[in-house]
């Protein structure tokens, strides 16, 4: 009597469902293991020194009263200039990087230069600039061209090319084939194609990823001074090397208005243009 | 006859720019001129510089990986800061990041995790290390931290807007079901946005990675101590060693968030990650890769 139900349900109540396979759950499983085991690994070898630990507490407490009445006085003279001198080399560099990034971009795209070697050179070359950190960058061009802020204009564009031309390469290559094809098929020439049926495709692609690279240039020319590579990371470095706290929130103050008030440019700026 | 003088006259040039593209070209062009001025960038010094340049790369080749014993613990500790500091950033992240999020949270949650979020955002790594150097000391503890806060600061902001995107049909579901609160996230809102997580997880342990071999520049631990060093000493050729070895280790770190990606997001298997058909899911451009 009771047998009869599930005697009817067994072949379908006897299969098992599952919503991966056994070998997708393998490859899950493994990326568990790893990251488990890299975790764990890290955290029995990772040197702490215990006595910096305890510490800390009341260096914190020291930092922040070394810093807080923030002496504004510091402002004016050397800390605006240094943040001025940020934001020429952000904006030149982003400048020079789109210069340098386009024609790299179109190299990359298959559908604009036809030819597989070219394109993976060209590629090689992006992926070279962006695995590169900025300040590694900054680095070579302060050995190069001494220290300065043409050292970290040049960095922050090499840094950027990579990025601007990935991106710009992607937009050529999703743009529609209908224009161009219209265009071939009246005879237009390689740059017309280009001028007249890739560039209004992919224009506002460009222009947003342009502001986005700047506004991501902005943060790290910040930086760029701790190497030597000019802006307010040099004001910064020396503040810190005087042990002038004080000098230091002011310029931590600086950068973070910067910073803030440059995304909030950028956000209004790509609402209007896209 | 007369339809044809109805049509408006052809334009000379169909693709004529507007006057605003010209003007907004000029400001550009004298804005270059005059920050280049500001700076003292001028062609005779970038001809200078390409003097030194050929010096400079001769001296920086063949790399000399003699002190490898240096070079090692310095890679192992810099992957040490990356591991922990993604792993104790991303739970972090996760809290901060639903909390912010406005159409689940009230304004009185979301508004100071907001705040929270775009602080930790604001400050390049390296500059956060600055502050933890001079708080827990020198070492891998101030470039763990560090990297944690710009992890918090990443995700958090990601999440949010992920959770932002979600449907609300089916936490509304879960919700009329008499649910917890805990049980509308983890079967209404985890399961829309766990895909678009594993992307920027994955994104963020290669960022880290990345910056872990910087951090140590102030003093933050990993190999950017060394790599410093070596510079300010014009050891040259060890310093291309280091940059080699960095950039493999970079490209290696970027295959494996690629192949992670795959499994989560693309259900690959090991059998298919060696099968090139199907692609790695496109990643939206993020924060800097």
């Amino acid at each position: 009597m009771a047998s009869t139900p599930t005697a009817m349900q067994s072949p379908v109540a006897a299969r098992e469902w599952r919503r991966f396979t056994s070998a997708q759950r393998l490859a899950r499983f493994a990326v568990y293991l790893v990251m488990t085991a890299a975790i764990v690994a890290s955290l029995q070898t990772i040197e702490i020194i215990p006595e910096f630990l305890a510490d800390a507490p009341e260096q914190v407490v020291d930092l922040l009263s070394r810093m807080w009445p923030v002496d504004w006085a510091h402002y004016p003279g050397t800390v605006h200039e240094a943040l001025v001198e940020t934001l020429n080399i952000a904006s030149l560099g982003t400048l020079l990087a789109l210069v340098l990034a386009l024609p790299v971009g179109i190299l990359a795209a298959h559908n604009l230069v036809p030819s597989t070697p070219i394109n993976l050179l060209a590629k090689l070359v992006l992926v070279s600039s962006r695995s590169v950190n900025s300040l590694v960058w900054a680095l070579l061009f302060v050995g190069i061209f001494g220290p300065g802020p043409l050292a970290g204009t040049l960095a922050i564009a090499f840094r950027s090319i990579g990025f601007v031309g990935k991106l710009c390469g992607e937009a050529l290559e999703e743009a529609h084939a209908g224009p161009i094809e219209a265009l071939t098929a009246a005879g237009a020439s390689w740059t017309s194609r280009l001028t007249f049926g890739y560039w209004p495709q992919v224009k506002p692609a460009f222009w947003s990823i342009a502001l986005f690279r700047w506004d991501i240039n902005v943060r790290e020319s910040a930086v760029l001074g701790l190497v030597g590579a000019g802006g307010i990371g040099m004001a910064l470095d020396a503040a810190l090397n005087l042990f002038q706290w004080d000098r230091v929130a002011v310029i931590l103050i600086a950068i973070f208005a910067v910073v803030v008030i440059a995304e909030v440019v950028v956000t209004q700026l790509r609402k209007r243009v896209i | 006859m007369r339809a044809a003088t109805d049509l408006p006259a052809p334009l000379d040039n169909p693709f004529r720019s507007s006057v605003w593209p010209r003007i907004a070209g000029v400001a550009l062009l004298v804005y270059v001129v005059w920050a280049c001025a500001q700076m003292d960038i001028s062609w005779a010094r970038v001809e200078i510089g390409l003097e030194n340049a050929a010096h400079f790369f001769s001296r920086l080749f063949p790399p000399n990986f003699t002190r490898w014993e240096i070079l090692v613990k310095g890679l192992l500790e810099s992957l040490q800061i990356a591991v922990l500091a993604s792993a104790l950033g991303i739970v972090l992240a996760l809290p901060i990041g639903l909390c912010a999020s406005r159409n689940l949270m009230p304004a009185w949650a979301s508004w100071p995790a907001r705040f929270l979020i775009v602080t930790a955002r604001s400050f390049h790594p390296v500059i956060v290390a600055i502050v933890f150097v001079k708080a827990v000391g020198f070492g891998a503890l101030a470039g763990v931290l560090a990297l944690t806060v710009a992890s918090i600061g990443f995700i958090g902001k990601l999440f949010t807007e992920a959770i932002e995107e979600i449907s609300l049909k089916q936490v509304e579901a879960v919700r009329a079901t008499g649910a917890p609160f805990a049980s509308v996230l983890g079967f209404g809102v985890l399961p829309q946005v766990f895909s678009r997580f594993i992307g920027f997880a994955t994104y963020q342990l290669d960022s880290n990675l990345r910056n872990s071999t910087m951090v140590g520049i102030v003093g933050a631990g990993g190999i950017g101590g060394t790599l410093f060093a070596a510079f300010q000493r014009f050891d040259y050729d060890f310093v291309c060693a280091i940059l080699l070895s960095i950039i493999a280790i970079i490209m290696a770190g970027e295959l494996m968030a690629t192949a992670v990606r795959r499994i989560f997001i693309g259900n690959a298997t090991f059998a298919d990650l060696w099968r090139r058909g199907r692609a790695a899911p496109k990643l939206q451009p993020l924060q800097d890769d």
